[in-house]
Order: C-alpha cells, then structure tokens, then sequence
C-alpha cells in the first residue's frame, strides 16, 4: 500500500511541474465547454430567400410578407432577374429562391390553382429538408388563409380533419445546449482517461526511465494503478467541473441521481485508461501511442451518438458502436441527466461497462512485461 | 542544397523506418472516412416509437401502419395506458411516442376532427423537431386519403427543386468534411509531433549546431510529410469519388492545386504548434484539444454555421477547415472555377503565411 501511495505521490509531482501540461488539462477544456456548446445548433433561422416576383399581386406580396415575418426567413432580393437569383443559389448567397408567376393571383381566382416554384440550395441535405419544410407549412397556412378569405368557408362544409398536437418532452425550449453540454463532457473526461495514461507510460519507455523503475521492488500492479490513479482522479474531478459549469453556465437539468453519474463515470474510465495502458504495452514511443489512442478516439467520439444520432447510421454501423465505450456514456449520461432515468435503466450498460473495462486492464496487465 | 537532400532524406529513413507509424499514418485515413462516410448522417431512419392507441379502431390502426410504411418510423412499443409513457421515453429506446385518443373515427367522420398528439424526446431537439414535421407530414396526408380525392378551390401547387443534390444525401455534406478533418488532423499532428520529438530526446541540439540554418532545418522536416500528406489527400479524395459517388464538377487539376494548398496550410500549423511546445505530451494534446472539437464543431462540418451566435460566426472564419470545405464543395459539387472560390483559396494562403511567419520569429535558434 505504501508503495502504491509513493508512486502516487511522484506521479502527480510530475503532472502539477508541467505547468504547460496543466494549463491544456485544465484550461482548454472549460474553455471548449463554454464555447463549443454555443456552436453546436441546429437550428436553422434567417435563411437567405430570393424572391422572383413575377405577378406582384397583393396575395403574392402578403405570401412573400408572410415568409419574411416567420423568422425563418430572411429576405435577400427581390428581383425579377431569374439569372441573379441563380447566381446567388450559385455563391451561397441564397439558401433559397421562390418564383411566383406572373398571373399568380388571376390564376388562382378563375382556374382555382396557380403553382409556385421552390428552389433549395440543397447541398446541406437536412438544411434543404427543414428550409423546405418551413417553407411549405407558411404556404399552406397562407394557402388555407386565402381560401377561407375568399369563400368564408362554413366549418361544417369543410372537409374533416385530423388536428395533430405536439409537445416536447424533457427539454420543452428545445434548447441544444442543453443536449451538447453532457456530451461535450464526455469527451473531455475521455482525452485524459486515453490519452495522458497511455502517454504517461510510454514517455518513461521513450526516454529509459522504465528500466530505474523495473529494477526496483514496484510490482507490476502497484505500478499501473499508480500510474492510472492519478488519471482517474483528474478525470472525475474534471466531470465534477463541467457538471459544475454546466450547471451555473447553461442551466443544465439534472433529472436524475448525480451518484449515478458518477458511479458510471468511475466504471468508464477504467476501460478508457485500461485502453491507454494496453496501447502503451504495445508500442515503443509516444507518436505510435498517440496515434493509435488518437485513431480509436477519433471513432469512438465521432461514433458515439454525440453529434449524430446513433439511430442513423447503418445497421452495420450500430454494430460497431455495441462496443464503442463512448457511446454508452453519452447515451447514460444524457438518460440520467435529461430524462432522469433511473438505476433500473442503465444498470445493463453499468455491467458491460464494467466486464469492458475488467477486459481491457486484464489484457493490458497480462500484456505488461517489466522485463524487456 | 546537397546538405538539405541529405537532411530531408534522414526524415524520409525516420518515417519508412517506423513501419507501425507508416501504417497507421495511412490505414488510419482510410478506415476513418469509410466508417464516417457512412455513419455520420442526420437521415433518420427507423426511428423507434411507442404508440398508446385508446381507440383501436380500424382507422386508428391503419394509421399507426401508416406511419410505420416508411422508413422513417419503427413501433417499438404498444402502450396500455398514459402512464406508461414516461418509463418508455426512460428506458432511453424510444424517440417519440404518438397518442390516439379514444373514438378516433367517430371524431373524425361525425364531429369533422379527430385529434392525435405526439411527444416527442427533446432532449434531442433536432431529432424531436425533424420526427414531428415527419409524423404531421404522413398524418397530413393520411387525412386527406380518407377524405377522397376532392379538388378544393383555390390550390396553390408547389414544385420544389432540390439543387446540387436531388437526393439530399446527407453524404454530400459530411464528406467533405471528414475529408477536411482527417486530413488537417493528421498533417498537424505529425508535423507537430515530429519536431517535438527531436526536442525531447535532445536531438535538436545536434541538429541547431550543425550547419544547415534553422530554417531550412524545419523545411527538410516538413518536406516529407508534405509528399505523405499529399498522398493521404489524393486517397481521401479517390475515395470520396469512387466510394461515396461524390461528383467532381470542377477542374480536377483546381482541386488539386487546392488540395495541395490545404496541406501545405495543414502543415504550417503545425509547425507552429511544435514551435510553442517542447513536449511530445503537450504538441499531441494542443493539436487534439485544439484542433480536433473546435474543428468540428465550428467550421460547419456537422453543425450549420449560420445558427451560431455571431461571435462564434465571427471565431469560425479563423478555422482554416472551413475554407477548405466550402472550397471542395463549390468545387466537388457545384463545379465553381477559380473565378468563385478564389477568396476562401486566398484566405488559405493568408493563414499559411501567417503560420509561417509566426513559426519562424517565435523558433528559438537556442534550447533552454
């Protein structure tokens, strides 16, 4: 136990002397956090419109009105040059571009139809598909609008309807940063667990430090968890820090038990620095270490549900992320936090968590040599 | 000049020499943009629902088929009552969960309105709001099967056309920039690395007091991965094209040119980051922190630039990814030429002068 304790001792010496280190661990991550939640929207507002008015009617200047006032519009130009409205299509000026007809009005009273063209700037696919949602539902509405105007249509002629009502749960503002900042967390939690273990131990290969500390009584395991413990502290006490910042900062919901939080926190990262200690055992200097641990994080935080929803991708796809570690600690700590789900509902995903991470350091420990 | 080919040749060594670093310099790529390619997507697909349908009528359960017809929807859960909702949405599978009050056809056919209510998980609120426009399309259009075909006054018909990209493939936007990023990541990272390294084992001091001058000492190490970041840059983008069936519109030889140009700008970062560290540790944290979040998520990689508040508007021109990845979309899909993309190509130069010049005055000639 002493031992293990002055291990311990000497290893975060190190960490706390290399104030630039320090500074990348502490600093850029509350930094990114407070920045990077801001960013991730996806919401789409004040979309550029070209308006080529070919009719100017009063109903296609109430329509074009109508689009504008929604907010979810914002008008360009107005013009009847079709060839500029391209153009800015073209340049990524205009997100989209109407042409109302000429005739617009007068076809609409004596044929009972007119039509309308949309075009979408349809290079951002989802963009194009909500630019084209909002941009349908404001017709129809006006559609509707003019028609119970124009025949002050008897309610019980009309035909029936199906009323749909919606409401959003567990985050009624559809706030975003409510969804990015849990995850954001993650992945700072993440970089330490992989990344500085791994390093940690590679670094003493590197520069032959490794022998000093393999002739000396240290056995094997009282080295690693000397080496890992440090890691897995800082790591928790950067969770309590975004959750701290989250909180006060962007309002955060905490639904559920933050222990929980915690409890599974504690559990992931033994399989993230498991994971940093098995790549140290196999390579001989930090680039190799580093690009490995680097190549696996990339997949995992970019796999994991974060950005993108798991439920997207391909079957193929969703395999894999069965044993992407990332993916299940976004997943609980959005249920827990958001939804407030309970132990029952993540206890499944505390146990792969916790074979994972029995696998992970099993195999690392099993693959340490202190001889070389 | 024979003394710098002599240099750039012992980088050369060093690289072929680390077969494990050489394979993962180049499978890393590969097997990165395979899997984002196609995992990375806001399609959405089989999207699990739980449905709580208090009529059970025959049109209240064609119309849960009907939602669950496309691709879009996928009934998870049937519901008993109001009560199982919550504990649905808890156990963490189901998106959305769609509510059918009792006499849904008695409603719909004698009082003229039936209602149907959808909650939907906003904890995702992109999923929760696309889901809901989603479900009020197909229920929209059930409504109007069940009234028959009836021509109402006043119609306006509205043709869209999707530009660029008919099919809206979610592919289209993602790939260009996963290509960005693996490229700009790896290219930084090496060069960062590599220069850090000779720091740290002491054999930068060899090489300051040799002969060679400084400058040329940075140029010889970055040569050769400027030939390797190339090489990555032309796979990523034959995959791109044969993979993923991204169109080339423009000038190949443009795209290269802009390629190379990406590169090279990749490569200046990177130098200056080895520059303003001495520690493998720190150059590999600074390019991970650093470039790895902010590069996704500011340069409109995945989330759509005009959405974030205007200081992030503002700090996201200073990613250089997000030059690049306008450029390979002007250029990959809607065939522009130099005459269009020639500010963000400028843009690139600028940055890659400024690392430049940066680098160079902060290089410390003398260690310690």
């Amino acid at each position: 136990m002493r031992t293990i304790y002055f291990i311990l001792q000497k290893e975060f010496l190190q960490i706390f002397r290399n104030k630039g280190m320090l500074r990348i661990i502490l600093l850029i991550p509350i930094i990114q956090l407070l920045v990077l939640a801001n960013a991730a929207n996806y919401e789409v507002k004040n979309l550029a419109i070209d308006v080529v008015d070919h009719d100017h009617s009063a109903w296609s200047l109430r329509l074009v009105n109508k689009l504008v006032a929604s907010g979810y519009f914002k008008l360009h130009r107005q013009t009847f040059n079709e060839k500029a409205a391209f153009e800015d299509l073209q340049l990524d000026k205009a997100d989209i571009v109407l042409m109302i007809p000429r005739h617009f009005e007068r076809d609409l009273v004596r044929e009972d139809k007119a039509s309308l063209q949309l075009l979408v700037n349809a290079i951002n696919g989802s963009k194009a598909g909500l630019a084209n949602g909002y941009a349908n539902t404001i017709i129809r509405s006006f559609n509707a609008n003019i028609r119970a105007e124009w025949l002050a249509l008897d309610k019980r002629n009309a035909p029936a309807s199906i009323e749909v009502t919606y409401s959003n749960w567990f985050n009624t503002r559809l706030d975003y940063k409510v969804f990015m900042v849990p995850g954001i967390i993650v992945v700072l939690v993440t970089m330490i667990g992989a990344f500085l273990s791994g390093m940690n131990i590679v670094k003493e290969k590197e520069i032959g430090t490794i022998e000093q500390l393999n002739v000396t009584p240290i056995r094997k395991h009282h080295f690693i968890l000397g080496k890992l413990i440090p890691f897995w502290i800082l790591a928790l006490f950067e969770m309590a820090l975004g959750l701290l910042i989250g909180k006060l900062v962007f309002h955060l919901p905490m639904a559920g038990s933050l222990w929980l939080v915690f409890l599974f926190a504690a559990v992931y990262l033994w399989v993230m620095l498991g994971m940093g200690l098995l790549i140290s055992t196999f390579t001989e200097t930090q680039q190799q270490a580093m690009f490995i641990a680097w190549f696996f994080v990339i997949i995992f935080i970019l796999m994991s549900g974060l950005f993108t929803p798991v439920e997207n991708m391909p079957h193929w796809a969703q395999v894999i992320t069965w044993f992407n570690p990332i993916a299940y600690f976004v997943k609980v700590i959005r249920m827990v936090l958001l939804k407030g789900s309970g132990w029952v509902n993540i206890q499944l995903y505390l146990l792969i968590m916790l074979v994972y991470a029995l696998v992970m350091n099993g195999i690392a420990i099993w693959n340490y040599r202190k001889t070389t | 000049m024979r003394q710098f080919i002599v240099f750039a040749k012992k980088e050369f060594y060093h690289i072929f020499r680390d077969k494990r670093t050489l394979l993962i310099l180049f499978g890393m790529p590969i097997v990165q943009i395979v899997l984002f390619g196609f995992a990375i997507t806001n399609e959405i697909k089989n999207a699990e629902i739980a449905v709580l349908d208090q009529s059970g009528d025959y049109y209240s359960t064609r119309l849960v088929q009907k939602l669950q017809a496309g691709s879009y929807f996928k009934v998870d859960k049937m519901l008993q009552s109001a009560k199982a909702i919550d504990a649905a949405f808890r156990e963490g599978h189901i998106k959305m969960a769609v509510v059918i009050p009792p006499k849904f056809s008695d409603a719909f056919f004698h009082l003229k309105k039936a209602q149907v209510q959808l909650l939907a998980d906003a904890g995702d609120p992109n999923t929760a709001t696309t889901l809901i426009n989603y479900a009020r399309s197909i229920i929209g259009s059930y409504q109007q099967e069940l009234n028959g075909p009836q021509q109402l006054p006043l119609t306006i018909n509205t043709t869209v056309r999707m530009q660029y990209n008919s099919a809206l493939k979610s592919v289209f936007l993602f790939v260009p920039g996963v290509m960005t990023l693996i490229l700009l990541l790896v290219s930084a990272m090496m060069t960062s690395i590599t220069i850090a390294r000779e720091k740290e084992l002491g054999t930068m001091e060899i090489l300051l007091v040799s002969p060679l001058p400084p400058p040329l000492i940075v140029v010889g190490k970055v040569v050769p991965y400027i030939a390797l970041s190339f090489i990555n840059a032309l796979v990523i983008l034959g995959m791109g094209v044969w993979l993923f069936g991204m169109p080339i519109r423009g000038s190949i030889a443009l795209l290269l040119l802009e390629c190379a140009l990406f590169v090279l700008t990749s490569l200046a970062l990177g130098i200056l980051i080895s520059t303003v560290t001495d520690k493998q540790q720190t150059a590999m944290m600074a390019s991970m922190m650093g470039l790895l979040m902010p590069t996704t998520l500011l340069s409109g990689f995945i989330f759509p630039i005009e959405s974030m508040p205007w200081p992030l508007q503002w700090l996201s021109n200073l990613m250089p990814a997000k030059w690049f990845i306008i450029i390979l979309k002007d250029i990959m899909l809607k065939g522009s030429g130099l005459r269009e993309v020639w500010p963000q190509s400028l843009v690139l130069c600028g940055m890659t002068l400024l690392f430049v010049v940066i680098s160079i005055r902060k290089f410390k000639i003398r260690l310690g």
